[in-house]
């Protein structure tokens, strides 16, 4: 047996670093569980497991592909034997470092548990694993005139157990909520390898909502390997207004008085001047290219609700000086703008080696002076900073375009990043709104939580994972306790980046 | 602690002597299933509710956080119950920013008070919930009650966005914001709804506000048999019209309510008067769509060949909504020994209401019967006498009934029953697999075991 290592999340920093190197012996007990093809571990294949959508960057010690949920419970039990840490990850999309193995040890890839095990169409429920592609629910339940609302810009792709994981949202959380919003139940896998399943079908049992504990928890808890999600029912209509700005003073005050009078669009969407044009190069949406800002606006329901809807909403945009208000004609335009919404990150691709997505929520009052000091922000440290964003909900995704291999430009587009999200803390606001904490915001959360606050966050931590197996370095600072949490000065960037 | 006295006394010292009563008529009314806490405290700030929890712990003292006392029955009989904290005393609005549709309020703010404030900027809670005039925010959030507006705006988990509470250790904590979309930590705030004050004090909740709705309406119909009653609720379920309450009763209930609103003043739809089965919808928006479902209602009623039909007046409609948002209420006062259950099933098809109303049939109790939407159900148990016979007989009818719903994979939780009963049957029904991960929240929550012991899911 290995000799015990540390508790290496929060409260021991440098333990976090101190774990033994990877026992070869259990790659091969790995091996016997699960296959040898279902386990990697030469450098050259975990490499490919370094990154997800976050500037961040740790590399697993071996890659486990699991296809059933007591794969998962054999392989945590074998981590627990060989005191290895264990981190799950789905397609790797999230911007957080959620998924990346930040302690090394044992990455557990779900992209092979990727069954809909049930759809329970008369009860609008389906039961997944946590592999499935969050779009592929949605594709499953559409002709029964159903859908899953969730649904995150990289749905193509993104997995429904790492939608749990970090409670994901997307355009359309404005109306319909987060993805816990959308859970009924879930099947876990505690750090010992105990199966347990909390909530239920009808979402409705006597006792504390665990399932809201957990969806969210980034992997912190527990694994999820089922997941009941409710399926909603598609709108009767849907009505998709794009209003063009020559100002984004005008665009985010029409944001303001919108959600003022009451009006609660399916989406409301926001693109800058300068992040539409990169997209318009790419996709030809249909986004003019010389506005200064557009408004991607989804108004669903009753067809009576929606024409009364998108007049007052066209209202609201003429008062504040649209230059224009367009309505998608058909299916064809709507996707069309929604595909240049969707795909603006990659568009961004094009300009710059890399982007810094940024994930801050601020009170919908405030999107002038947030979106004024984000330009700041940028002046300040030689970035163009593009926005396209979650208005509606007030949850902004700055982008900060910079190379990696440039150092010193890293640490800026860092600094300008922490800077932004210390501003929206400032606003009244919160450090992330749907991308999670991860290993990119932990050392940022005692801006908002006091020392009791993590107190009791990591009594929680403790009763679930108390050697802290599961998803060691995420949400919690890494500090050597809640009396000594210190969150970086600002302008001091973090060190050891890529 | 050496003698009431001497409690009295370092209480008094703690948050002021205007601020502790023991007198045994006060302590009385806060007595749960016959058991008065020693001290009844009422905090002026946050603060002394975290030095109060802070000396309970320290102490070992049960606490039981209070607001209008309206639903002091749910739950089990604590077992222990040293200090009542009367929370009403916490009563302000912290922060409301109609602009941006949020509000930030104490615990002890009256519901009524809290509904005005919003309606004076065209706004509001949908948290339509029974003791609607006399709840605390704090206590409906706490008791986890359902709000009959749950079909179209969901229940508290959907629109409460952050919370402020004192641990069982007695320090101030927090979990979510005042921002509408937000998942920065462990979204703890959503294990305290429902909870019953068994893992912190509640001091303060934040909400996502809605717009008042322009306009509200209902219809009633009326089957004579449950089945076709139960295809229509279904139907309509089914429709994408956009209700915001659908409920389905039996001849029972429908007789029931009709009494109730009878002692209020109210007059009596034709069709309530029917010994028949009853579905209730309520919707709400513009005119337009008033109008939309409203004919779209008189259609289906038509096609689904309902006995009678009736839209009601907005009077009538506001009137009936509120009579059954306060059906706890009144269900529990139906007779001179009620038991109330609330059941949650998977799925309510006609042969699942066949079959309870089957159990139901054996038992020589009276019974009312209404299906909400979302899979919620009421049942009450009737009985005049109190004798021993009928309380065997409405134990034996609530563990029939509990053993069908659970054999479907659903729940059946008492909410209400007399206090005897309670000695023989746990009101929240058999412990679920996940129990020992409730055991375990509850042990980080409130380490001393200082709140509410007993109370809650499994003697929590």
């Amino acid at each position: 047996m290995p000799a015990r290592r540390g508790n290496y999340y929060s409260g021991d920093a440098a333990a976090f670093c101190r774990r033994p190197l990877m026992d070869q012996a259990l790659i091969r007990e790995l091996k016997s569980l699960l296959g040898p093809a279902n386990v990697l571990s030469q450098k050259e294949d975990l490499m490919l497991y370094e990154f997800d959508g976050s500037v961040e960057k740790a590399r697993p010690e071996v890659v486990v592909f699991p296809l059933s949920t007591e794969h998962v419970s054999g392989i945590v039990k074998l981590a627990a034997k060989y005191q290895v840490p264990v981190v799950g990850r789905g397609a790797g999309t999230g911007l957080s470092g959620g998924a990346l193995a930040r302690g090394g040890g044992v990455m557990i890839v779900f992209a092979r548990m990727n069954r809909i095990l049930e759809m329970d169409l008369e009860n609008h429920r389906a039961v997944v694993q946590p592999g499935v592609v969050n779009l592929d629910i949605t594709r499953a339940a559409e002709k029964a005139g159903l859908y899953f609302a969730p649904d995150p810009s990289s749905q193509k792709s993104c997995t429904i157990g790492g939608n749990v994981a970090e409670n994901s949202g997307g355009p359309h959380t404005l109306a319909y909520g987060l993805t816990v919003n959308h859970v009924a139940a879930l099947e876990l896998v505690l750090p010992d390898g105990e199966i347990v399943r909390v909530g239920s079908r009808h979402g409705d049992t006597s006792g504390y909502d665990l399932c809201g504990l957990f969806v969210g928890s980034e992997g912190t808890l527990a694994l999820v390997t089922e997941i009941t999600v409710k399926l909603s029912r598609k709108a009767e209509a849907v009505k998709t207004l794009l209003a063009i700005f020559d100002a984004v003073a005008d665009a985010s005050r029409t944001v303001v008085e919108m959600t003022a009078s009451g009006i609660t669009p399916a989406a409301c969407e926001m693109l800058d001047g300068w992040t539409l044009r990169a997209v318009e190069d790419y996709i030809h949406a249909g986004f003019p290219r010389d506005s200064a800002a557009v408004l991607l606006i989804e108004v669903e329901g009753l067809c009576e609700a929606v024409e009364s809807q998108a007049a007052a909403i066209e209202e609201i945009c003429k008062v504040n000086h649209a230059r224009d208000v367009r309505t998608a004609k058909d299916n064809v335009e709507r996707d069309l703008l929604w595909k240049g919404r969707r795909n603006a990150f990659g568009a961004l691709g094009r300009l710059a080696p890399s982007n810094y997505v940024l994930d801050g929520v601020i009170p919908r009052s405030k999107l002038p002076e947030a979106l004024e000091q984000i330009h700041a922000t940028g002046e300040k440290h030689g970035f163009q900073i593009g926005n396209i964003f979650h208005a509606g909900d007030g949850n902004l995704h700055p982008i900060v375009l910079y190379d990696p291999r440039d150092t010193e430009q890293f640490k800026r587009a860092i600094t300008a990043a922490e800077e932004i999200i210390r501003m929206c803390v400032a606003l009244g606001g919160a450090l992330t709104g749907e991308h999670g904490v991860g290993m990119e915001k932990n050392e940022l959360m005692p801006l908002l939580f006091s020392d009791a606050d993590f107190d009791l966050m990591r009594r929680i931590h403790d009763a679930f994972n108390p050697d802290s197996s599961l998803n060691p370095g995420k949400i919690f600072p890494l500090s050597k306790g809640c009396g000594e949490i210190r969150v970086r000065k600002s302008g001091q960037a973090a060190g050891d980046r890529p | 602690m050496s003698s009431i006295a001497n409690l009295s006394s370092q209480l008094e010292k703690l948050v002021g002597s205007d601020r502790v009563n023991t007198s045994e008529a006060l302590l009385q009314t806060f007595a749960i299933a016959g058991r008065a806490p020693m001290a009844v405290l009422k905090p002026r700030t946050l603060e002394e509710v975290a030095e109060i929890v802070s000396f309970a712990a320290a102490e070992k003292l049960a606490v039981i956080a209070c607001g209008g006392r309206t639903k002091l029955e749910l739950g089990m009989p604590p077992q222990r119950y040293d200090l009542a904290l009367d929370m009403i005393g916490l009563c302000q609005i912290a922060h409301y920013d109609a602009g941006d549709l949020t509000v930030s309020v104490d615990a002890g703010m009256p519901l009524m008070n809290l509904a005005m404030a919003l309606a004076a900027r065209k706004q509001f809670l949908p948290l339509a919930v029974p003791f609607s005039s006399t709840s605390t925010i704090g206590g409906a959030i706490s008791s986890g009650v359902d709000s009959t507006l749950r079909m179209q705006y969901g229940t508290s988990r959907d629109f409460l966005i952050g919370a402020e509470f004192v641990d069982g250790t007695g320090r101030r904590c927090k979990s979510g914001g005042r921002v509408v979309k937000n998942v920065t930590g462990y979204d703890l705030h959503k294990l305290l709804i429902g909870s019953l004050g068994t893992l912190g004090v509640i001091t303060r909740l934040n909400f996502r506000t809605y717009p008042l709705p322009e306009l509200r309406g209902a219809c009633t119909a009326s089957f004579p048999g449950m089945e076709a009653a139960l295809n229509f609720h279904d139907y309509l379920l089914k429709s994408g019209l956009p209700f915001s309450n659908l409920e389905l009763f039996d001849p029972q209930f429908s007789g029931l309510l009709a009494g109730y609103s009878n002692q209020a003043g109210g007059s009596i739809p034709a069709s309530l008067k029917e010994n028949a089965w009853h579905v209730f919808a309520s919707f709400e928006g513009i005119a337009g769509v008033m109008a939309r479902v409203q004919r779209e209602l008189q259609e289906r009623c038509e096609r689904a060949q309902a006995a009678h039909y009736e839209t009601l007046d907005p009077q009538d409609s506001k009137r009936w909504s509120g009579a059954l948002q306060e059906s706890f209420d009144w269900l529990r006062s139906a007779a001179a020994n009620v038991a109330l259950l609330r059941i949650a099933l998977p799925q309510w098809a006609p042969k699942d209401v066949a079959e309870l109303h089957l159990v139901l049939k054996q038992s020589p109790l009276r019974s009312a019967f209404a299906l909400r939407a979302c899979n919620v159900a009421y049942l009450a148990l009737l009985a005049e006498g109190e004798d021993a016979q009928t309380n065997a007989a409405m134990e034996r009818c609530v563990s029939h009934v509990r053993s069908c719903v659970e054999a479907k994979d659903g729940s059946a939780a008492l909410l209400y029953s007399p206090a005897r009963l309670k000695d023989r049957i746990n009101v929240w029904g058999t412990k679920r697999a996940d129990f020992p991960l409730m055991q375990r929240v509850k042990r980080a929550f409130d380490p001393h075991n200082i709140f509410a012991p007993g109370r809650f899911v499994g003697d929590l």
